[in-house]
């Protein structure tokens, strides 16, 4: 029983570990990606006077940050009963 | 009534306010005292993380950096609320599973060592007295202003202030006296903001205003500033000027900075499940977003209505006479913030990019608290904003306090020097420790090494490079050992240290730099931004220094198995 416990709390970790990456690699792209290194090939696209990489250097990212740590707290609190760890 | 008395009628209301519930909620036991019983709800305790969190360094601060700085700055927006993205995701629920009171219990009990309990204790202290220094700074401006005095005679009144602000309460009334803060300073934040969106775009809201268009030119916003920063010389606000390598590091430096700094992270041991940490920080930025999302707009909308004031008639005619100057500059002149020099003797406030040729100096951090005189706003929101400030600037002040004097007097004293001192011992000290730091930080604070968010920005340079990397390894790798961490923490710190004490100034003392940020050591990373390649050097030499060395023992191996799983966090023991 006991060796059953740990071997679903590897697979839960695991679990939570490859939502984590994806949450990061999205929380990447938008802001040093989009905002920073992408932004001379978004030039194209015009925001209100400026270009698309400003306004996710601005405003952007930041909403995509709210919406990430909500969707992983959901997704999370999804995982904590799947596997009957939650506190 | 005039500007003055109001002033002091709404900063006297605002602090009656917080001192009313800090002696009704004051700390009785030292459990209440570092972490409020772990009775506060997520959303609350979002709020007041967020008044934690939002600093003399967001308030008074960026929104003038910003102005000035336009898209360069935009690291500070990224960083600054992308942190809690790493915060919710790789440290915030685990640290709260363990369930202690403090940063270095945790790094020193998955580390087993006291060694790597006390380096923890000297990099936290070295990082909050830093972001302490960043806070005088604010509440010296704000104080100066509000007061109107010079902005040193106000840096001792707000140190005062802040001692006595700190010592009365400690953690439960700080939180809920920041709950407090935080709804005065979003008020004192949004208000002139929306007004002046109002003004300039019809759009009643800042963050749309910012890509509206302007109503005086009926193009958008932001091609109007272009223009009138290419008349008078600057470059323009929406185009890089910073190298895009040191724009990525500093931004990174912020963000990793944001998720290991000491006082935020407590705030986490505060929420009662694992579950909880995780939204709490989701809360968290949701509160400090409201601010986040609104600065750029500040900022950009300030620098407007700066130009248009100098140059009434338009870039391309004169600028107006140094003797028709409007009251806030007359305000601001008696601070020492704003200075004009009649250079060609024209009798005229010549502001261009020409350093030669431009007469018309402006600190960066008076620019939100000005902002309001400026626009023109009644009386009663610029009292607010200067109410606001201070609220930012108190709350953040004192959540660092706590975190230095809990270290010295739980991490340091209680647990190693005199583990039989009593309750009464232990909060003494702690109290102790507030008052020494506010002593160094205010006598820092009168030569600052930067303007306040910079300063601020140095911080988390300091608690990216030690801090973050110890708590992530610690969570993540079951290899990193004792020497591992210990060695990667001071060799990230001590290397960040000395490269910002090459360009700020050995011990930020001035004059003993032997580089500045326009041309700095390396490449082109400014000593703000190098927080990130200590993060770097510290991962490294913590993995090779681990990988030479034994392997953790088996009860430290089963600590970090038993964090990263929920199941059976219950309150928090003091051992």
């Amino acid at each position: 029983m006991a060796d059953q416990s740990s071997h679903d709390d590897k697979a839960y970790w695991a679990a939570n570990v490859r939502i984590i990456i994806i949450s990061l690699v999205i929380w990447a792209v938008v802001s040093f990606g989009f905002g920073i290194l992408l932004r001379p090939a978004l030039s194209g696209i015009a925001v209100g006077g400026t270009d698309l990489g400003f306004w996710f250097a601005q405003q952007g990212s930041i909403i995509v940050f709210l919406a990430l740590i909500f969707f992983y707290a959901w997704r999370m609190n999804k995982l904590d009963k799947e596997y009957g760890v939650d506190d | 009534m005039d500007q003055f008395t109001l002033n002091l009628l709404v900063v006297g209301a605002t602090f009656a306010l917080y001192i009313g519930i800090a002696i009704w909620a004051r700390a009785g036991s030292t459990s209440e005292f570092y972490a409020a019983g772990r009775g506060v709800h997520p959303v609350l305790n979002g709020m007041a993380t967020g008044a934690d969190w939002m600093s003399a360094a967001s308030f008074i601060s960026m929104a003038g950096i910003i102005a000035f700085g336009g898209y360069d700055t935009s690291a500070y927006l990224m960083g600054w609320t992308g942190g809690y993205v790493l915060l919710a995701m790789l440290l915030a629920p685990y640290l709260r599973k363990f369930g202690k009171f403090t940063v270095p219990e945790f790094i020193g009990d998955r580390f087993y060592s006291q060694t790597a309990r006390t380096v923890a204790v000297i990099c936290l202290i070295t990082a909050s007295l830093t972001y302490v220094i960043g806070q005088m700074t604010g509440v010296g401006v704000a104080f100066s202003r509000f007061l109107e005095v010079e902005v040193s005679t106000g840096l001792f009144i707000g140190a005062a202030i802040v001692f006595m602000y700190a010592v009365l309460g400690g953690m439960k009334g700080i939180t809920y006296t920041q709950v407090a803060q935080y709804v005065v300073l979003i008020i004192a934040y949004t208000i002139p903001a929306i007004f002046i969106s109002l003004q300039l775009t019809g759009n009643p809201l800042p963050p749309l205003g910012l890509f509206a268009d302007a109503k005086s030119t009926g193009e958008p916003l932001l091609t109007t500033l272009n223009g009138l920063l290419n008349d008078l010389g600057f470059a323009e606000y929406t185009k890089q000027k910073d190298t895009t390598l040191n724009m990525f590091l500093f931004t990174v430096s912020l963000m990793i900075g944001t998720a290991g700094l000491p006082h935020v992270i407590v705030r986490f041991f505060t929420v009662p499940k694992v579950s909880d940490a995780r939204s709490s920080a989701g809360w968290a930025l949701v509160f400090i977003a409201l601010l986040y999302l609104t600065a750029p707009a500040v900022g950009a909308m300030a620098r407007l209505n700066l130009i248009d004031t100098v140059y009434p008639n338009g870039t391309t005619s004169a600028p107006l006479a140094y003797e028709a100057r409007p009251d806030w500059v007359k305000n601001w002149e008696q601070t020492g913030l704003l200075k004009f020099e009649d250079k060609n003797g024209d009798g005229l406030i010549d502001y261009v990019a020409d350093g030669d040729k431009n007469e018309f100096d402006v600190n960066r951090d008076i620019i939100t608290l000005a902002n309001p005189e400026i626009a023109q706003l009644p009386s009663w929101v610029i009292a607010l904003v200067a109410a606001g400030g201070l609220a930012a600037a108190l709350s953040t002040a004192a959540g660092l306090l706590m975190a230095i004097s809990s270290a010295v007097s739980h991490d340091l004293i209680k647990s190693q020097i005199n583990p039989s001192i009593s309750e009464k011992g232990e909060l003494l000290s702690a109290r102790i420790a507030m008052g020494v730091a506010i002593a160094v930080a205010t006598w820092l604070g009168l030569n600052p090494p930067g303007f306040a968010a910079q300063t601020v920005a140095l911080a988390f340079g300091l608690a990216a490079s030690s801090i973050f990397p110890a708590l992530m390894m610690g969570i993540f790798s079951k290899r990193i050992n004792n020497k591992g961490a210990v060695a990667g923490m001071l060799a990230g710190l001590g290397v960040t240290l000395v490269y910002i004490f090459l360009h700020k100034g050995w011990f930020f003392v001035p004059g003993t730099n032997s580089f500045t940020d326009a041309d700095p050591l390396l490449l082109s990373i400014k000593s703000t931004s190098f927080g990130s390649i200590g993060a770097l050097i510290n991962f490294a030499v913590a993995y090779f220094v681990s990988k030479s060395s034994e392997e953790p023992p088996a009860e430290i191996q089963d600590l970090v198995e038993m964090i990263r799983v929920p199941r059976g966090a219950g309150a928090a023991v003091d051992h």
